[in-house]
């Protein structure tokens, strides 16, 4: 059965190459389609806004360039392909049974399951993302980070020990405690291969486009190649071997997190309150700033433009969006299928405890050096060389680390940026893997063990059916990451936390606190909570709206047959504005009589974010279930799960041997 | 599996038990009521408080940013205090029931 495997596993990648070995010959088109999504990233780059901006600024930016060296960059990422794949080959040999396979066999300690947490949970977007929104917008970029962490509050008080005493392997053991094991699972399994979808989706989209734009790696090539990594650490090693590229990026990017911060400093002479006053003081910073708020009819300029780079709402200018996105992160973390898996891999709850405190230091950590390495791109390569780039900021990391290192010398300029580059990939890596396995696991575990098997399968047998099931997810998930590459998938990860905290964080705290609790609870809760959210989406302004985007081509058409007019007779538009003319002609054209998916003509709701209301409505769903359909047999069985949650007593041994 | 069967009712009504999930409670969910309103107050003040938020405090640094930087410390606080809890009172407790069942 193992040959079988490794057989299909050679197949698809050899089928996948030669997938591959096609676009790799146009691989300009590919890069240069691929930094216009990206470009998009941030809510506030409406087409209106952009109308504005090359109407109120035609001064070309200042050009910055990208590139990394590639000998250097591939060469890092063949080091850590080698050294993770060692770790796969030592994990392959201790993966016997389904709790080696899911749970490391009980076996990783409370501080390697801290940092492994840290690593599965900081992403691509985390990691380029917030230091990229605090380089164009100041104070509301470190505001948004700090919702990342104090969803560890919740994952600490309510839902990391208990899962522990009173688990197995995935989200459905939990919750079928006490209820209707079968049709739980069955549900619970698909609310969890949801959420792992929607984030799966953005990690995939976000590698690819990344690699293309930073090695040159065509788009296809990249999804394929970090698509056969996370399948070969997944169906070979496990859980073992997933924890411990977890352990690798996590360290791989709190070194380079702190390197980068000491540089930074060091131009500032070590001294914080200096730091602020170069912010504030930066020439570019508060030019940037002063267009910014130009736009929301504001005069400012000099240093209280400066100032108000430190101040929020220069990006967050929706609190309802804001608050709304904090609920979805503050209960949806706890909910995060791939995180709870994470506390099934300690023996006890202790350990379980100090993993979510180290991880809370990790990740804290991190995020209050990204606020350095943000601001610092801002005062050293300037938010318009940022946004020259990249739109939305996602290369302010990559392009100080090039500046910094290139103002030593220009090799170890070079040399950090293939550096970070290689973090970037160890973490889309360790992420994707982590999700790979929790999806298998609900997929495998609950439905083909439990609902299929009814439990009748032998160690043999359930390692088979997780190994053959994570080789699957794995392809689709290269599929999905292939025919997504056109589409915007920036609100994917929000959407993964809303479906999280709406969905399964209300049913997961009721099976563990509420007596009256039962199988009709868990199912409205679940099915309730996930369809609100996604629902919420699909109505929401996160969707492309056909419309608007005619009255946005609408108005570029306007603007640049404005300039034309006013342009001596003879002399036509430059061959760049003839070209967005023609485009934006095209664009109208198609678009001016469309409808969304959901075919609408604008959206429903306002709002980007859909926890505030699918929240509460997970809750009351859940609820309301539970109480209209009672279930004996669930409430005598409280006291079962209520003493296991809290003692640990009866504990489900991850070490069964 | 399961190598022993326990009387999970009695156990529940056990005083050790009980004192165990009185205090666990008013801890958790107290302390976790804190924290979501503390972290709120920071998206709802940026929003609606906005002249607070600029006042500065030393140099150029305002009252928003100390804000936003006191929500780790307030984390990383509650994290530890949490854990000496943990570790003094409620697997002390714990244990005694454990080691009462044996």
């Amino acid at each position: 059965m193992k040959k079988l495997i490794a057989a299909f596993t050679l197949t698809l990648s050899l089928g996948a190459l030669a997938y591959a070995a096609e676009p790799a010959k146009v691989p300009d088109a590919a890069s240069a389609s691929a930094s216009a999504p990206v470009a998009t990233t941030p809510a506030v780059a409406t087409p209106v806004q952009q109308t504005v901006t090359q109407a109120a600024a035609p001064v070309a930016p200042v050009k910055k360039e990208i590139k990394a060296n590639k000998t250097i960059t591939i060469g890092m990422f063949l080091v850590i392909v080698g050294i993770t794949m060692c770790v796969v080959v030592w994990a392959a040999k201790k993966t016997k049974t389904a709790a080696d396979f899911y749970a490391a066999g009980g076996g990783i300690t409370g501080t390697q399951n801290g940092w492994a947490i840290a690593g599965d949970y900081m992403s691509a977007a985390s990691f380029l993302g917030i230091s990229g929104m605090i380089s164009l917008y100041g104070y509301d970029g470190f505001m948004y980070s700090v919702g990342w962490l104090v969803a560890y509050i919740t994952v600490l008080l309510i839902v990391a020990e208990p899962c522990r005493n009173a688990g197995k392997y995935t989200l459905g053991d939990i919750l079928s405690f006490r209820t209707e094991p079968k049709k739980v699972r069955a549900v619970a399994a698909l609310s969890t291969v949801a959420v792992t979808t929607f984030y799966l989706t953005a990690q995939m989209v976000g590698a690819g486009k990344l690699m293309a734009l930073l090695v040159g790696i065509p788009y296809k090539a990249s999804i394929i190649g970090v698509g056969i990594l996370m399948v070969g650490y997944v169906v070979f090693g496990g859980m073992t071997a997933t924890t411990w590229v977890q352990i690798i990026k996590a360290g791989l990017l709190m070194s380079g997190a702190c390197l980068l911060s000491v540089l930074v400093m060091a131009k500032s002479n070590f001294n914080l309150i200096g730091f602020f006053s170069d912010i504030v003081n930066n020439p570019s910073i508060q030019d940037h700033v002063s267009k910014m708020v130009l736009r929301d009819g504001v005069t400012l300029a000099g240093a209280d433009a400066g100032q108000r780079f430190l101040e929020p709402a220069l990006f967050m200018k929706a609190p309802l969006d804001q608050i709304s996105l904090g609920m979805a992160l503050v209960l949806g973390t706890a909910g995060m299928p791939h995180i709870l898996m994470r506390f099934f891999t300690v023996p006890t709850a202790q350990a379980a405890r100090k993993s979510v405190i180290i991880a809370m230091w990790i990740i804290g950590m991190f995020y209050v050096l990204t606020t350095l390495l943000g601001f610092g791109a801002a005062i050293h390569v300037t938010p318009q060389g940022i946004s020259g780039v990249d739109k939305g900021g996602n290369m302010a990391t990559l392009l100080l680390a090039q500046q910094l290192g290139a103002d030593i010398a220009p090799i170890v300029g070079d040399i950090f940026l293939a550096f970070l580059c290689s973090v970037a990939f160890a973490t889309i890596l360790a992420v994707v893997s982590g999700l790979v396995l929790a999806a298998s696991a609900a997929i495998a575990h609950d439905i083909y063990v439990n609902v299929i098997k009814d439990g009748h399968a032998d160690q043999h047998e359930q390692v088979m059916a997780a190994r053959i099931t994570s080789l699957c997810v794995g392809a689709v998930g290269i599929i999905i990451g292939i025919t997504a590459e056109k589409q915007n998938v920036a609100h994917l990860v929000a959407l993964a936390f809303a479906v999280a905290a709406s969905g399964n964080l209300p049913v997961v705290v009721m099976s563990l606190f509420w007596r009256k609790f039962n199988t009709a609870g868990v199912i409205a809760g679940l099915v309730v909570g996930t369809i609100a959210a996604i629902g919420l989406v699909m109505v929401s302004p996160n969707m492309t709206y056909p419309k608007t985007v005619a009255a946005g081509a609408q108005k570029v058409i306007t603007a640049l047959e404005t300039k034309q007019a006013a342009l001596p007779p003879g002399a036509t538009l430059d061959e760049k504005d003839l070209k967005a003319l023609d485009k934006a002609k095209v664009d109208y054209e198609k678009n001016k009589d469309g409808t969304s998916i959901m075919g609408l003509d604008k959206p429903f709701l306002k709002l980007k974010n859909p926890g505030i209301f699918s929240i509460p409505l997970g809750f009351l769903a859940a609820i309301i279930a539970t109480l209209a359909f009672p279930s004996r047999r669930s409430e005598d069985m409280f006291d079962e799960i209520y003493v296991r949650q809290n003692t640990g007593i009866g504990m489900a041994k991850a070490i069964d041997h | 599996m399961a190598d022993k069967q326990y009387d999970w009712a009695a156990i529940a009504r056990n005083p050790k038990f009980v004192e165990l999930h009185h205090k666990k409670s008013a801890f958790l969910f107290g302390w976790w009521i804190f924290s979501t309103v503390y972290y709120f107050l920071l998206p709802i003040g940026a929003a609606y408080a906005p002249g607070l938020f600029k006042v500065k405090v030393i140099g150029v640094i305002n009252i928003g940013y100390v804000f936003a930087l006191s929500q780790f410390f307030v984390s990383w606080g509650l994290a530890h205090y949490y854990a000496h809890v943990a570790n003094k009172d409620f697997d002390r407790l714990t244990r005694e029931l454990v080691d009462e069942l044996k």
